[in-house]
């Protein structure tokens, strides 16, 4: 057992007790903060997939994150409330579009590539805001809750244990992935594509599979996020939003199991804190990016827990 | 649809192409020298356009305000290269990346705090107010029509600084051998901060000249900066000339898009439904042509070797 698995273990264990104690101590309001801690770290997880393991800087994961709040969005507005077909909507729809999308990305690499996810991620950006059933600049806005069988999701823990359930579905996907010989494939893609190659694996396969899994696990996260505010707007799209996911996955470390939920933790947690100190908090959490940036490489599990195993 | 319309459209997309191309330009050739992403591209051109607003409301006189928007930008950009960018240079693009989207945080609050939440307005300078009237009969607003002149000239001024002078001729090699331009004895760390300087007080100029047409707020350069990219990509990252076409190509493609799109899905749909169409497919156009390039192209058109 390595000191990492006990720091992702105690993590885990944060998260899940965080809620129950904000509820004894009668402060709703941290449940939610929990919660936006979940699915963020839900959608971080799904771009470390792509970012982390296959080193595919995509900048682009908000589109994926916004198909998956529309499809909530829509489907509600349609009808369909329950949250487990939602979520295979949604996903599906990011996944058809990750296919597209990384089919031409992915003849591309480095900048090329950045700079291509971020463009594909504005074209679905402006597509949403100007096609008037999908409520343009002001976004949807749910009436209530989708359902899930057998439980409230109107109760603000009984939404936290989906979200969280799912945080964990995910981690346990990526560690198994990660594991598996389709794993290997992508972490040696990413160190050295020649090698690869060589052994007779075929890289654009390999990497386009991980692309769109990644895209799906992060549209699931998009759908409950507009349950968690009963409200899609087009910012879910935006490349801030895009922006947002790098920082969580850097801020925790790139390619860690639990660096996205170190990273969604640390960053909810300082938006809320700069914010209640400071209308610019922007500024200073722009900062305190920049310095870990260039001052704090391999994010804060490298910190407690030292340099990552793989290269 | 008459002829006139048609190329005062045309004029408007090659006038929206060469504010793209000042901002591609800078992209571009920091790229090629220094193998950086900047995505706080846009944050300059925001500073320029702010630094323009505020000396041309404080003195009275706009062309105070493009010398203002000229030194602000290149002074915050040379800000930037000393005291961060310079230390992004060997790593990869992921910390490039996020140290940039990191600025344009501290750049969009700062803005915020100075100048206060509301748009600053620019007023257009007496002397290009009104309309020329061009061979065939056209009317044109004057103003448009010089950003395009100086885009052209800048444009031209720009290959002759690169292909001509003993600074571009640094450049240049800064481009293809650091190491061997660092141990001929020149000063590469001098070099790197000009040509970020020079890419910035590009950036402040675009947004100096487009703040007359547009408001001046917070946020402003983050469009026109991912249109940017676009362009580079199309052109070909770390070229100048695939910059100039890439930019004329989007300014026009896009313009032309937004007005002739509606008008073609008339031809086989009712009107309103014809206009909702016409204008989503036309704000994503660009993204198209610009994945069918790189679809036969993957490093764009005049992608350097």
């Amino acid at each position: 057992m390595t000191r990492e698995f006990w720091i992702n273990g105690v993590l885990a264990l944060l998260l899940l007790a965080a809620p129950f104690i904000a509820l004894a101590f009668g402060e709703s309001f941290y449940v939610t903060l929990a919660t936006r801690v979940a699915i963020l770290a839900l959608a971080a997880v799904g771009l470390n997939l792509a970012l982390g393991l296959g080193g595919l800087v995509s900048f682009g994961h908000a589109a994926f994150f916004g198909i998956g709040g529309y499809a909530a969005g829509l489907l509600a507005a349609e009808g369909f409330t329950s949250m487990p077909v939602i979520w295979l909507i949604g996903a599906v729809v990011a996944g058809l579009v990750a296919l597209a999308t990384g089919a031409v990305s992915l003849r591309t690499s480095g900048v090329y590539f950045i700079m291509i996810t971020l463009a594909f991620a504005q074209m679905i950006y402006y597509f949403v805001i100007s096609w008037p059933t999908l409520g343009g600049e002001d976004g949807l806005s749910l009436a209530l809750r989708n359902e899930f069988p057998f439980v409230n999701t109107l109760k603000p823990l009984d939404f936290f244990l989906i979200a969280y359930g799912l945080l964990l579905l995910a981690l346990f996907i990526f560690a198994r992935l990660r594991a598996a010989r389709f794993g290997a494939a992508l972490e040696g893609a990413r160190q050295n594509e020649t090698r690869l190659a060589s052994l007779g694996i075929e890289v654009f396969p390999v990497r386009l599979w991980a692309f769109v899994l990644s895209a799906m696990i992060t549209s699931v996260a998009g759908a409950l996020y507009a349950d968690l505010n009963r409200f899609v707007s087009p910012s879910m799209l935006s490349w801030h939003m895009s922006g947002e996911l790098i920082v969580i996955v850097l801020l925790g470390g790139v390619g860690r199991l639990f660096g996205p939920v170190a990273g969604a933790a640390v960053f909810v947690l300082l938006e809320f804190a700069l914010g209640g100190l400071t209308e610019h908090w922007q500024f200073f959490l722009g900062l305190i990016l920049l310095g870990t940036v260039l001052f704090a490489r391999g994010g804060l599990l490298a910190l407690f827990a030292g340099k990552a195993h793989h290269g | 649809m008459t002829f006139a319309l048609f190329a005062e459209q045309l004029l408007n997309g090659l006038q929206f192409g060469v504010t793209l191309f000042l901002m591609a330009a800078g992209l571009t050739l920091i790229f090629g020298v220094m193998g950086l992403i900047n995505l706080a591209h846009g944050s300059l051109y925001m500073v320029g356009a702010f630094a323009c607003a505020a000396v041309a409301a404080w003195t009275g006189s706009f062309w105070l305000g493009l010398v203002a928007s000229l030194a602000a930008a290149a002074g915050a950009g040379a800000l930037v290269e000393l005291l961060v960018v310079r230390r992004l240079y060997d790593r990869d693009h992921l910390d490039q990346v996020l140290a940039t989207f990191a600025l344009i945080l501290i750049f969009s609050e700062a803005m915020r705090w100075l100048f206060g939440p509301f748009p600053l307005y620019l007023d257009m300078p007496a002397l290009l107010q009104g309309a020329v009237t061009l061979p065939g009969g056209i009317d044109y607003p004057l103003y448009r029509l010089a950003i395009i002149v100086v885009g052209i000239a800048v444009a031209v001024g720009l290959h002759l600084l690169i292909a001509r002078t003993r600074i571009g001729m640094r450049i240049r090699a800064g481009s293809s051998d650091r190491e061997m331009i660092a141990a001929l004895g020149v000063d590469i760390g001098k070099l790197y901060t000009i040509v970020f300087a020079l890419g910035a007080a590009l950036a402040g100029f675009a947004g100096a000249l487009v703040g007359v047409n547009q408001s001046v707020q917070v946020g402003m350069g983050e469009p026109v900066l991912i249109l940017a990219f676009v362009v580079i990509v199309i052109g070909g990252i770390g070229s100048l000339r695939g910059a100039l076409i890439g930019a004329l190509l989007v300014g026009v493609i896009d313009t032309m898009g937004r007005f002739l799109l509606p008008q073609a899905f008339t031809l086989v749909m009712e009107p309103s439904a014809a206009a909702t169409t016409g204008a989503s497919l036309a704000s994503m156009l660009i993204y198209i042509v610009m994945a069918l390039i790189l679809a036969f192209r993957p490093r764009g058109l005049f992608a350097p070797a």
